[in-house]
């Protein structure tokens, strides 16, 4: 029972990354309806800036868990400015294209600067120890990560539904045309709400760093896994997304947990899932579907 | 594309039989004299991927030092006057692999091709090399089929494989007296030969495997907490977590090893393959204590350290193992062509096959007829702790030599030669 417990509270972990990630994807695609693949490679940004900041600026993780989520926003903004927003009128196809071809040219940037080979970086002496859970210790970092990934959906739940920037984007989410035709300036939110989704792309990066193996391709494999979470819980769909993130990481720590063969069970659950609910649901769990209201 | 290929091989073919010289060419593997007039190596591996950092193009570099010190040692006697060093990336799939082998003997005029990581990749061009009747000295892949029921005439293994890993690491830490083990492996090729070797070793030295676990391959969360709680759960606790990942995945999986303070609960670490490398981007600090089977550690001695010094001029960081085994590879196969004055596939393996060899990487070497696994001593080696590190890059004591007789497995019965 206790070993059970200890299993489920490591999925919540392993979940809240996905979780984090998943947010930004669909909070992004909720507004832009760009399906953002270089979420990955801003996740690999995320690590590699606290490993970067640490070594040559000489700022700590607290330090790095503020400026990289909030650098990378600001880089995303730049992105969406530049880039995105030219492609916006076209098929989506060509905003797939772009932010695949910018996760290319960021993970070789990143390549040719520090090499393949992961970087080392701690977790904070203060959160290297052991909490006590009562029924069994856990590593602080790891409870740390847990916290902050709560604390942060919750407070974009708190955002979307209880003030008025939320009710725009949900607005614009939901019925693009008819939020303009209302009146409402969905276009000034574009751009911070593509900035946003980066910097928690970012900041699960960051959160990543000490417990990781911080390189360039670290994000490469994880965001497909991702984008499968994403689609579960329904694309666009934002309660969809995060409860999604967090029970793929628990059925994927309790399926490991079980034994030596069904590592390949737990590596192709997550799309065995996805295929399932397509047929069940194909808006995703939470999705709606997109003809009549 | 295609009729474009044929016609520049014609043509290359051609100007190379004009070259020659006309007559007959003596290009051929059975007459004497130089193919072509020089000695071209082909250097194939992971050129961007996961293991570019190991290997990569640091070892040509390090067959260039070869050719220099050839060069010096002979100098107007040489019979290779000519030397050419092509390369090429695989990205560590087989069927690259296998097409730039292909391309490298057939087209580049490549006498012998060196390195090749990742087992399934090493494993086709021993194919390619077989089917071409061209040389292959494999030193980057750990599979134990390239002398096993894969091996061929003209392929050798050089520089280590699983046995030698699992009985060096297996077996010491067994013999200490940790005899309960847990190992996590990855799920393909090189981990499940891994976890089968190290089992063996183990149970041969009077140890037990409790529980053993694969984990999925890649691991695309980077996370391999599950085995990391379930360690000190299972029953009887096991003395060693031994794991078998290596790369990016054996740095998480050290990485979340220490975050879960398993040695503090009793479970030590062992490590299957372990490249410097790794515990440069570790940091000794993650690793301290954790023992493994090195195939060469640049600072054993003053002839590895002097070696090691003239990497870092030409390369800027110090030579793994599998750096020193290409340099040693490409001088090796230098010197069996100045001894037999031809580079003809058919007499270089008959030369080398059953050779004693010394140079900085094989000490106590032997070239085995039997099977073309290329014997040596190896090293139990100890990650220094962070205050013990006086130099960066000397990470490492090595605890105890391994005898070339003891350090790896007598020739297979599944391998056939010719």
């Amino acid at each position: 029972m206790v070993n059970f417990l200890q299993h489920t509270f490591n999925g919540l972990v392993g979940g809240a990354f996905l979780a984090l990630l998943a947010l930004g994807l669909a909070v992004i695609f909720g507004m832009l309806r760009v399906v953002n693949f270089a979420h990955g490679a801003i996740y690999m940004l995320g690590a590699f800036g606290a490993y970067v900041l640490l070594t040559e600026v000489g700022l700590s993780f607290w330090w790095a868990l503020l400026v990289m989520p909030l650098a990378l926003a600001l880089f995303g903004m730049a992105v969406e400015r530049l880039l995105v927003a030219r492609l916006a009128r076209l098929d989506p196809l060509y905003n797939f294209l772009l932010t695949f071809g910018l996760t290319l040219i960021l993970q070789d940037a990143v390549k040719s600067r520090y090499g393949v080979q992961s970087s080392p970086y701690d977790a904070p002496e203060i959160l290297s120890g052991s909490v006590d859970l009562g029924a069994f210790d856990f590593p602080a970092y790891r409870v740390f990560v847990l916290v902050i990934a709560v604390a942060v959906c919750v407070g974009v739940w708190w955002l979307l539904s209880r003030t008025r920037v939320g009710m725009v984007v949900r607005a614009a989410t939901e019925r693009p045309e008819l939020s303009t035709g209302l009146g409402i300036d969905v276009g000034r939110w574009v751009t911070p709400v593509f900035g946003f989704g980066i910097g928690l792309a970012g900041l699960a990066g960051v959160l990543a760093a000490p417990i990781r193996a911080v390189n360039p391709l670290m994000g490469a494999d994880l965001i497909i896994v991702v984008f499968a979470v994403v689609v579960i819980g329904g694309l666009g769909s934002i309660f969809g997304s995060v409860a999604a993130g967090f029970a793929i990481g628990l059925v994927q720590a309790w399926v490991q947990a079980l034994g030596e063969h069904w590592a390949l069970l737990s590596q192709v659950l997550v799309f065995l899932v996805m295929a399932g609910v397509l047929l069940w649901r194909p808006a995703g769990l939470f999705g709606r579907e997109e003809a009549p209201a | 594309m295609r009729t474009r290929a044929v016609f520049v091989m014609l043509c290359s073919t051609t100007l190379l039989a004009t070259a020659c010289g006309g007559g007959g060419p003596k290009s051929d593997a059975a007459g004497g004299g130089l193919s072509d007039g020089k000695v071209v190596f082909g250097v194939l591996n992971d050129q961007s991927g996961a293991y570019s950092q190991l290997s990569g193009k640091n070892s040509i570099k390090a067959v260039e030092l070869a050719i220099a010190d050839y060069k010096e040692k002979y100098g107007d006697k040489a019979v290779v006057k000519e030397f050419g060093v092509e390369t090429a990336d695989h990205q560590n799939k087989p069927d690259v692999a296998n097409a730039k082998a292909a391309e490298l003997y057939d087209r580049k005029a490549v006498d012998v091709i060196l390195d090749v990581p990742t087992s399934s990749a090493a494993l086709k061009v021993a194919d390619v090399a077989k089917e071409k009747k061209k040389l292959y000295f494999n030193i980057s892949a750990a599979t134990t089929d390239l002398t096993g029921k894969s091996c061929n005439k003209y392929t050798f293994h050089y520089a280590y494989d699983t046995y030698m890993l699992a009985n060096g690491t297996g077996r010491n830490t067994t013999e200490e007296g940790k005899k309960n083990w847990y190992i996590v492996y990855p799920d393909y090729a090189f981990g499940q030969d891994m976890e089968k070797s190290f089992s063996a070793a183990v149970e041969a030295a009077g140890g037990k495997i409790v529980s053993r676990d694969a984990a999925p391959f890649p691991n695309t969360s980077g996370d391999f907490s599950t085995y990391l709680l379930k360690a000190p759960t299972l029953n009887p606790k096991p003395d060693v977590l031994g794991t078998m990942q290596a790369g990016a995945e054996l740095v998480a999986l050290v990485k979340q090893y220490n975050e879960f303070k398993l040695r503090d609960k009793g479970v030590s670490l062992a490590v299957g393959l372990m490249f410097l490398t790794d515990i440069h981007s570790l940091t000794p600090a993650a690793l301290a204590g954790t023992t493994y089977t090195d195939a060469w550690y640049w600072n054993y001695d003053l002839t590895n350290r002097t070696f090691a010094d003239r990497f870092k001029t030409v390369a800027g960081v110090r030579p793994t193992f599998a750096h020193a085994a290409n340099y040693s590879a490409a001088l090796q196969y230098l010197e069996a062509v100045q001894a037999t004055g031809t580079d003809g596939s058919d007499a270089v393996v008959k030369h080398l096959e059953g050779k004693t060899v010394s140079d900085v990487f094989l000490r106590n070497g032997k070239i085995r007829a039997e099977d073309h696994r290329v014997v040596h001593d190896a090293y139990l080696a100890q990650v220094k702790t962070p205050a013990e590190v006086t130099e960066e890059w000397d990470y490492v004591k090595v605890l105890r030599t391994i005898p070339a007789a003891e350090a790896f497995r007598t020739p297979s019965p599944d391998c056939k030669l010719s």
